[in-house]
């Protein structure tokens, strides 16, 4: 019962501030809602169990990659084309059957959702019981060392390209 | 009801209430240290000695007058001093004071909470407390403050990564996460990691120090360099609140200085038979004695050293301390592979 208020509370905030992020008029609040979603995000992990992500989750995305979009947003002086002054609603019919594509999509992986085959894992270590920290640890260094590696790889390669589109001269 | 509710929101008031009286002395004891580092006597007028200088400042800074200019973005210019402040407090919910203790016939642990990821805990809300400097720093809408918050929070984030690599060193010795398991795991291996981590304990206290913008990496809030930096358009009792989370963050990186190093509320040698009587200080008292220690260290240095140049400082943050903790957590996995 308690889970089930916390649950519906964070939710409804998660997505309150969502539609703060895409309605609000300056770019700088719209990413100060983002962090404040990302917060609650950050809760409804809590609230599974899965603290270690949690916690990663304000280190990392919160306090790292949100602080690098805020001086992005902060030093390019975003300028509203001069068409959007005009009319507000003037792709409103594009906008509608896009969302409703998308809802009727999601709606439709709802329901078929739970048919779907086991994800093949490939011999899954046996995970020692402890906390959090632990067993992701286990499992990325075992089970999911290849992804990890990967995953490492295309974040190195990420940095050199923003160091190489950067730079002045090389 | 009573142990889950009323025990841990007594522990709450009890230790923000300190901590707030904690921070406003600390205005105090700085200009009395740097005073006497500087062959003078600091405030004497207010109270003996001058012990009711920081009342004083208090009540200065309510009644002044609080202006907030007239192109500043009003919601983020009133918020950013509160997302300074708030995440300088929370940390106090995963410190431990000491451990459990019998007071009036029941179990009390002396900390809030003891979450197993503690110390990423700490350095995740640590990261949340940039915000407020970049905040405060735009949405003054004036070209100091936006240039001094930039600095300011680059060199925060730099030295986060910093500080983040060398404290994984410490937990791969000590092999959990949670700031009461590092203590106990401290006690179990018969050694303060201070002796056991001596580049780590160096590499946290330099970090922790640029991490608060304390001397020697105070650009940012440096008045000669950019008049009054980030916190150049807030007066009253908005400053008193930078200044004052600024404060909170220097004993927040002294605690957890203490508590990963020191062994937090362990007295000095605390398995050796011969020191028991050491034990007969309360545990909490050894822990604030440490704490001091270092608030005291932060204050002197700030009266010692010469500030750092901004690039020097980040060259510093980047090409010195992050090779040598990536080094040290190398070197320390080495060693505990081959030990165990």
């Amino acid at each position: 019962m308690g889970q089930a208020i916390a649950f519906y509370t964070l939710a409804a905030f998660i997505l309150g501030f969502a539609v703060m992020v895409v309605s609000t008029r300056n770019t700088v609040h719209s990413v100060l809602f983002l962090v404040m979603n990302f917060l609650f995000v950050a809760a409804l992990y809590v609230l599974l169990g899965a603290q270690f992500v949690a916690v990663i989750q304000v280190l990392v995305y919160a306090g790292g990659i949100v602080v690098l979009y805020l001086f992005v947003v902060m030093l390019v002086n975003l300028k509203r084309p001069p068409e959007a002054h005009q009319d507000a609603h003037r792709h409103g019919a594009f906008g509608f059957w896009l969302s409703a594509a998308v809802l009727i999509e999601l709606v439709v992986i709802g329901i078929y959702g739970y048919a779907r085959p086991a994800a093949p894992v490939a011999a899954v270590a046996a995970v020692p019981a402890g906390g959090n920290t632990e067993q992701v640890g286990w499992l990325l260094y075992t089970s999911y060392l290849i992804p990890f590696e990967i995953a490492s790889m295309l974040l190195l390669v990420a940095m050199i390209g923003a160091i190489v589109l950067a730079k002045r001269e090389l | 009801m009573i142990d889950t509710v009323v025990i841990p929101l007594l522990k709450i008031v009890i230790v923000l209430n300190a901590t707030l009286v904690a921070v406003t002395y600390m205005v105090l004891l700085e200009r009395k240290v740097i005073a006497w580092a500087q062959s003078r006597l600091g405030p004497m007028r207010v109270g003996p000695y001058g012990i009711l200088q920081p009342v004083a400042d208090a009540v200065k800074l309510m009644i002044k007058e609080d202006i907030t200019p007239v192109r500043a973005d009003k919601w983020v210019f009133t918020i950013a001093p509160i997302i300074s402040m708030v995440p300088a407090l929370i940390v106090y919910a995963v410190i431990p004071f000491g451990p459990k203790i019998t007071l009036f016939g029941r179990q009390v642990s002396l900390y809030i909470t003891d979450i197993n990821v503690g110390l990423l805990y700490v350095v995740s809300v640590a990261s949340v407390g940039v915000y407020g400097i970049i905040l405060a720093g735009w949405s003054s809408n004036s070209k100091y403050p936006l240039l001094a918050s930039l600095r300011a929070s680059a060199q925060l984030i730099s030295y986060e990564v910093a500080v983040t690599l060398t404290l994984v060193s410490v937990i791969l010795m000590a092999g959990t996460l949670s700031m009461v398991g590092i203590v106990n795991a401290q006690y179990n291996q018969h050694v303060w990691y201070m002796f056991a981590q001596p580049l780590a304990f160096v590499f946290v206290l330099i970090g922790g120090l640029a991490e608060t913008n304390r001397a020697p990496f105070d650009l940012p809030e440096a008045e000669q360099e950019l008049t009054g930096g980030f916190h150049t358009e807030y007066s009253g009792m908005r400053f008193a609140l930078f200044f004052l989370a600024e404060y909170a963050n220097m004993i927040v990186v002294s605690s957890v200085v203490t508590t990963l190093f020191i062994g937090g509320w362990l007295p000095p040698f605390p398995n050796t038979p011969v020191l028991h009587f050491l034990y007969y200080v309360p545990s909490w008292i050894w822990f604030f004695v440490e704490s001091f220690v270092f608030l005291y260290m932060f204050i002197w240095l700030r009266a010692t050293l010469p500030r750092y140049r901004y690039d020097q400082l980040m060259r510093l943050g980047w090409k010195v301390l992050i090779p040598l903790a990536i080094a040290n957590l190398v070197a320390t996995g080495i060693v505990k592979v081959l030990v165990s």
